[in-house]
Parts: C-alpha cells; sequence; structure tokens
C-alpha cells in the first residue's frame, strides 16, 4: 500500500492501515472523478459551458469553436491530444506546453474550475460533428501531395516536403474538411499564422520575396523563396512591404480537381488521424 | 579665536551632516514627496512625483548623447519571465542610493543603486485560492519615514523596513477569496497609504482606503460602488451595486494645493454585461476627486457610463497647470483625451487619440457618448477600440519643458459578444466575451498630444501594440519600450529614435530615472530582470 508523509505519497507500510486505505479509497474515486463528465448530456450544462466557452476559449478557438487563427477547429471528433472526456479534461485543465494553449486556472485571461472545465467538455460534445463528410482516396492524395499537385515543394507532413507553408502533420486533427479545401482554392482568404508574405528591397536593389519569421521595429528575419533565412536590418533596406496575398498560388479546378483536391484531403485527414 | 569657532562651527555642521545623512537613511517625510523636485536624484513615489507626471529633471543623458547609452546593471527576480501568469510590472522607487521594488507573487526587493546587488529581500507565502484575473502582478510600493508599503495578491496591505525587508505591520483590508487582489502601487499622502484593489472581473465591490502609515490602522474607506440611501445608488439596477466592481487599480495623483486626492476606477462588473445593472453604474469608470484627510467626495467625472466594453478608467491621472489653467488630464482606455478642470472636475475637451467608432455624438456636458448600436450582441459586434483600449494602465508622461503629453496609444477591434454568467463569489464575472476582429490593425505607437487641444503632434509607430509606460526628461529624451523587448529612447520634440536596446523580454511596465553619485541612471523592467542604463 502507499502512505502519505509530508505530502508526498511513499511506498510502505503505515502503523495506521485503515486510514492509509481510506486516504487511498478517496484518492482513486478523485482520479475517476476526473475521467467522467458528470453533465454529459445535461442540456444546462450545455449552456453553461457554452458560456465558458465564449469567455475563456474564444479568443482562439472562435465563437462557434470552429477554430480561429491560433486554435484548432474542436468540432471535430478527432482531436491532436485526445478526443476522450479525460484527454479534453487534461488538456483542457493543465494547457499544452509549448503552445499558446494555457491551463484553465493561473493563466492570464483563462479561468475555469474544474466544473466549469466540464460544462465546457459537454458543450462540446453538443457540437461535435459525429459524421464527417466523406474524404478521398488517401493512397492517391498522397500520390497528388508529393507529386502532380506540387504540394510537398512548400508544405511537410511527418518531416517530408518543402517549409514555405505550414506544416501540414496535423493539420488533419485540427482543421475540418471543408476549412482545408478552401485553404487550397483561396489561400489568400487567411494567412496562415506565422506566414505573412514579404517582398523587401536592399540597398543594393536587389527585391527578395518570402515570409516574415519573426520581425521587431529595428530588424526582420524571413525565408525566402529558395529557404534561406534572411537576417536583416530595417535602416539598411529600401524598400518592406508586407501583402496579404499568400505565397500560394490559388489551385482552381482546372489546376486541381475537386476529386484530386478531396484525395489530397483525404491524405491529410489520415496523417493527422496518425 | 573667531577662526577657530568659525572652523568649529563647520565641523560641527559637517559631522551633523554625516551624522544626519547616515541616520536619514530611507527616512522619506511627506515634505520630500510634496517637494520632490528638489531631489531628482530619487524617484519617490510611483509615478515620480504627486502630479503623475513622470518626468525626470535629470538631463545627464540627452539628445545629444543618447545614442551611446549602455547596459549598467541587471537584476534578476526568480519570477518567471515567460509572461504565462503575469509580468513584471513594477516602477521602482530609489531614495539616496537604494532601490525598492516589487516582483510577482509577492516579491518585494532592496538593491545598491549603484551595483543592483540586493540589500533585502522579502516574498509573501500566497494561499493557493488567490483570484488575480490577470496575472500574479505587482506595479510597486510607497515609501514614507523608513517603511515601505505594498499590497499583496490576497489583499493585505503591508509595510516593510526599508533598511532590513522585516514585516511591521499586516492587514487584511478584505476577504480575497472573493476575488479581490492589490496589484497598484500604493501612494503615501501626508501620514496615510493610499490604496485600492483590483478585482473587477470577480463582482468585488470597489473601494480607496487610507491606512496610518505607523500603525496599519484604516482611518478611512471610500467605497467606489455606493449603497442604498448614498449619492449614486440610484444608478444601480437592485441589488447590482453589491457586486458593482469599480476598482481602483492604478495609483492616483495628488494636489497638496487643495488637498484633493485623485483616484480613477475601472469597469462594472459584470464587466461586458449591462443586463441586470440598468444605469450609469457609478462610480465605475470615473476619476474621483477625494479629500485626502478623510476619503469625502469632493467631485467625481465619468469618462464611460455603464460600460459593456471593459473600458477601465484606470490610466493615471496627470496634473498640469498651463496658461493659468488647473487641469488633470487623463488619455482614457475608451480613446479620448480628456482635460478637466482640477476644482471643480468640470470637462473642458474630450478629443480622440486614436480610432474609434464607438461614438459619433456627446452629451449635454461634452462628454463622448456611445451610438445606440454599441452593446455586445449573441452574434457578435465589432467595436473600436477593444476590450485592450487605444490606452491602457502603462504609464504617460508629461514634459514640462515641452508642453506634451506622451502616451503609447493602440489601434485595436474586438468582437464583443453575450456570453451570460450568474454571479458566484471568487468566480470570474464577465458576462460577454470578447476576441480581436479580423482585420483588427494590433498596431501600436507612442503619440505626442498638445494637451490644451487634444491634437497628436508627432507618432513613433511600434510594429505591434504596446504594453510600455513613457518617461519624459529634461535632457529632451523619451523612454518607451515594445512588445517585442526593445527599449527605446527618442527625441521628445519630434520622435526621431535616438537609440534601442533589445532586452530579450517583453517591455511591460514603466521607466524610472535616478542619479547616484552624480551619474543618471535609467531603468527598466523586461521578461523577469531588472535593467539599468546609463552612459559609459
Amino acid at each position: 500500500m502507499f502512505v502519505i508523509r509530508n505530502g508526498v505519497v511513499r511506498p510502505g507500510l503505515h502503523p495506521s492501515g485503515w486510514s492509509g486505505l481510506l486516504i487511498l479509497l478517496a484518492l482513486a474515486a478523485a482520479a475517476r472523478a476526473q475521467d467522467r463528465n458528470p453533465f454529459a448530456n445535461d442540456p444546462k450544462a450545455v449552456d453553461a459551458g457554452k458560456s465558458h466557452f465564449r469567455i475563456n476559449c474564444s479568443m482562439c478557438h472562435g465563437l462557434g469553436a470552429r477554430g480561429g487563427g491560433r486554435g484548432p477547429d474542436l468540432t471535430l471528433a478527432r482531436k491532436k491530444h485526445g478526443n476522450s472526456d479525460a484527454a479534453l479534461f487534461r488538456t483542457i485543465h493543465d494547457g499544452v506546453p509549448g503552445t499558446d494553449m494555457p491551463a484553465a486556472l493561473g493563466s492570464v485571461g483563462v479561468e475555469m474550475k474544474d466544473q466549469e472545465i466540464w460544462q465546457v467538455i459537454t458543450y462540446l460534445r453538443s457540437i461535435e460533428i459525429k459524421t464527417p463528410p466523406p474524404a478521398g482516396n488517401a493512397a492517391n492524395g498522397k500520390a497528388l501531395f508529393y507529386g502532380a499537385a506540387g504540394c510537398s515543394k512548400c508544405h511537410m507532413v511527418d518531416g517530408k516536403g518543402g517549409r514555405l507553408g505550414p506544416d501540414l502533420t496535423a493539420v488533419g486533427s485540427s482543421r475540418s474538411l471543408e476549412s482545408i479545401v478552401d485553404s487550397v482554392r483561396n489561400p489568400s482568404r487567411q494567412l496562415a499564422d506565422g506566414y505573412q508574405t514579404v517582398t523587401v528591397v536592399t540597398a543594393e536593389g536587389q527585391e527578395t520575396k518570402g515570409f516574415i519569421m519573426n520581425e521587431d521595429r529595428f530588424s526582420v528575419q524571413m525565408m525566402d523563396t529558395s529557404e534561406r533565412i534572411l537576417l536583416l536590418e530595417r535602416e539598411k533596406l529600401r524598400s518592406f512591404k508586407k501583402s496579404s496575398v499568400s505565397l500560394m498560388p490559388p489551385y482552381d479546378t482546372t489546376q486541381l480537381s475537386d476529386k484530386d483536391l478531396r484525395d489530397i484531403v483525404g491524405y491529410l485527414l489520415a496523417a493527422g488521424a496518425n | 579665536m573667531g577662526a577657530v569657532n568659525t572652523l568649529l562651527r563647520h565641523s560641527l555642521v559637517l559631522a551633523a551632516a554625516v551624522w544626519y545623512a547616515g541616520y536619514a537613511f530611507g527616512q522619506v517625510t511627506f515634505d520630500r514627496l510634496v517637494h520632490s523636485s528638489r531631489e531628482p536624484q530619487n524617484w519617490l513615489t510611483y509615478s515620480g512625483d504627486y502630479a503623475a507626471h513622470r518626468f525626470s529633471a535629470l538631463d545627464q543623458i540627452n539628445v545629444e548623447n543618447g545614442h551611446s547609452l549602455v547596459a549598467k546593471w541587471v537584476y534578476q527576480t526568480g519570477a518567471s519571465g515567460d509572461g504565462s501568469n503575469g509580468r513584471f510590472e513594477t516602477t521602482a522607487l530609489v531614495v539616496d542610493g537604494l532601490l525598492y521594488g516589487t516582483a510577482q507573487d509577492g516579491r518585494v526587493f532592496a538593491l545598491d543603486a549603484r551595483s543592483g546587488r540586493p540589500i533585502w529581500k522579502y516574498q509573501r507565502q500566497l494561499p493557493t485560492d488567490i483570484r488575480p484575473c490577470c496575472g500574479r502582478v505587482n506595479r510597486g510600493l510607497a515609501i514614507l519615514g523608513d517603511k515601505v508599503f505594498f499590497g499583496t495578491l490576497d489583499a493585505h496591505v503591508m509595510a516593510l523596513d526599508a533598511k532590513t525587508g522585516h514585516v511591521v505591520w499586516d492587514v487584511a483590508a478584505t476577504d480575497y477569496k472573493k476575488g479581490y487582489t492589490f496589484t497598484v502601487a500604493p501612494l503615501a499622502v501626508k501620514n496615510l497609504i493610499i490604496i485600492s484593489p483590483s478585482g473587477g472581473e470577480y463582482g468585488i465591490r470597489g473601494f480607496v482606503d487610507a491606512y496610518d502609515a505607523d500603525t496599519g490602522r484604516r482611518k478611512w474607506r471610500f467605497y467606489t460602488v455606493p449603497e442604498p440611501g448614498q449619492p449614486g445608488n440610484e444608478t444601480w439596477e437592485g441589488d447590482s451595486w453589491k457586486t458593482g466592481g469599480a476598482p481602483g487599480w492604478i495609483t492616483g495623483a495628488y494636489d497638496p494645493v487643495s488637498n484633493q486626492l485623485f483616484w480613477t476606477t475601472g469597469n462594472p462588473a459584470p464587466s461586458n454585461r449591462g443586463e441586470g445593472r440598468a444605469g450609469d453604474n457609478l462610480y465605475s469608470n470615473t476619476l474621483l476627486a477625494l479629500d485626502a484627510d478623510t476619503g469625502k467626495l469632493n467631485w467625481q467625472f465619468q469618462f464611460t457610463k455603464h460600460d459593456t466594453h471593459d473600458w477601465d478608467a484606470t490610466e493615471v491621472p496627470v496634473i498640469i497647470d498651463m496658461d493659468g489653467k488647473h487641469l488633470i488630464v487623463q488619455a482614457n482606455r475608451n480613446g479620448f483625451f480628456y482635460l478637466l478642470d482640477r476644482a471643480k472636475g468640470k470637462l473642458l475637451s474630450a478629443t480622440p487619440f486614436g480610432a474609434v467608432n464607438w461614438t459619433h455624438r456627446k452629451d449635454a456636458e461634452g462628454r463622448p457618448a456611445p451610438d445606440p448600436d454599441t452593446e455586445p450582441t449573441p452574434e457578435g459586434r465589432r467595436l473600436c477600440p477593444g476590450a485592450y483600449g487605444v490606452t491602457n494602465w502603462f504609464s504617460p508622461s508629461f514634459n514640462p519643458n515641452t508642453g506634451l503629453f506622451y502616451v503609447t496609444a493602440n489601434e485595436n477591434c474586438d468582437i464583443f459578444s453575450t456570453a451570460p454568467q450568474t454571479y458566484e463569489a471568487g468566480n470570474a464575472y464577465y458576462g460577454s466575451a470578447y476576441r480581436p476582429a479580423d482585420d483588427s490593425p494590433g498596431q501600436g505607437a507612442v503619440r505626442a498630444i498638445e494637451p490644451l487641444t487634444g491634437q497628436v503632434k508627432w507618432e513613433f509607430q511600434h510594429v505591434s501594440q504596446s504594453a510600455s509606460g513613457l518617461l519624459s526628461t529634461a535632457g529632451g529624451v523619451l523612454f518607451t519600450g515594445d512588445a517585442q523587448g526593445n527599449f527605446i529612447l527618442l527625441d521628445a520634440a519630434a520622435g526621431n529614435v535616438l537609440w534601442h536596446f533589445q532586452t530579450g523580454g517583453e517591455i511591460h511596465s514603466g521607466p524610472m530615472a535616478f542619479a547616484v553619485d552624480g551619474k543618471e541612471y535609467v531603468a527598466i523592467t523586461a521578461g523577469s530582470a531588472l535593467y539599468t542604463f546609463g552612459l559609459p
């Protein structure tokens, strides 16, 4: 059995075994409580969770949880960090280190106690898309992605591909099929976070196009279309122009048929599921 | 004989001066605070003086030599510097070679201002269930006599021995479990320590308190939300006054001539939902003129009535005397620069200093009044500025030499949408949600405003929004910072860049200046460190 001394759980025998057992049982019950949603299918919890979601989550995930500039679409049944009640609770409660996803308590701009987290999960279940539209042929999509469609010239999946566009390895678990299709047909509608297009002209008159990796008032770090990292001082540039037009060309149906695009999306969804 | 007597007399005076200097270590009298301009080597209050100018009369660092500034020393607080649970927001105080500051999670420290070496450190043991809405932050101290004073995140007011950091007194102002915290730097006036809580996101009932500096006994309290029977309670629907918010979480100003304390308040609660609290909701988003001895209200001016956009008026109010006029001005979060008569609180002008789309009319007093369709809606309504405001708590600066008022101004627009909540003590209580509009500019700048006209004379653009306070000096320069970590020196007359330094952490506080051994220093916090700069 385990005993608790000074707040630390240690293996060993406790002189008063019953109290140790009771504590253990209490801990086990508490642990189980973290795994199951006490508000499952409760309509009132859906409304409360919707409010908590709007206040705490919509900043990144959008008002209807369909994804925003920074956060993934949470109406999808696939989720990068797990879609079980326990996994969702853990993700919301603890946050995701290394990302913008904060912990539910103690972080600036977010504050949800356990009950409120469960209410948010109840709300998310109520808007979850149970049967997503059928995707295309993943094998053909993969061939197109790395071949005729040219996607891999700029995008990576599983470490293979280019660097000029977002890594698409996990896009299938963060964005809906419709959203991915729209980004291919209309890539400039919303530039991916961190991929602002820029054109600079150096003091010598050389024009270079690429995307901004970072910038401040005095310097710019960019990647050009040859994947070279350029470190520039603003005051030495002849011109510096940002653009909301994506480096990615729009693919219309003459360049990429609806069927082929659905196959590519099928590949991305399958990759995301993995 | 006479010569000997003269020599003896001089020796005695010198000895007395040396003795006094030793004895006077840390002794800050009310008279010194009133006449702080006589000792520009020191920085004695949050804003540098009672008028809240955040102006230093030091001129060693100036337009000609500012390009050559170098880092002098850096102090690491040990607090988390990534900003995930609050940033390093203190404005340090300097008294006779000692620098005092606060940092996140109840840290207080005293340093050798010449070297940055610690003299003492204190950290409060905080309960685990405190409710700071916006980070575990603190913006600084007050100093009076031989004590420094600060507020804690569990709503205590404390006095520490300025020489040792030992606790002299510790008073619970209110119940932190209901969402009250202290993040503000208190203000010492006469023998009183003035302080006001944060907690407008928790449905607190705000107040301004005054504590006896010697004993910690509370001398007066002014509730910023009046109870039934008091003037102003009629501006609240039903019992909504009980959770009305109106916290005073930024340090005010003081006019020794009229003995008026000027303190501002934040949003009504719930912060973004007007249903259930119909009325103007006094004294939320208000500039209060209080009698410093009694806390009695002399006059008040409410900037944003019945606010539903989180436009706290907790921006530093600045006392200005110009062209024979006795004024108090504020660059408000709602996007307007307000000019008021200081004696009676009469509005003289209100001029936008950033992009504003919430008003196209003024009320009978000349106050910008909201258009009919500005409330949050279920599907969301776009409004400029967003909740962050055109400016916010970070300090402006007024330079009496240039006659210009400098402010950090951010252009932003939010989508405000409804999200009903019921009040539960100690729980967040917003009642609405907001997020940046897709087309929000997200652009920041320093703007130099002519106070009497409200016109912007020049602007310096940042690459994104900035939360940096400003410092102007008699050297004709202006210090600012940006979200990318640059600490920047501008020419105060025209706004061109003279120098910059990459600190490696977001600038999220206000600069201050001091001198030791006749050498001028400028200090700023960034990340988890306090940086100082001076001439080589």
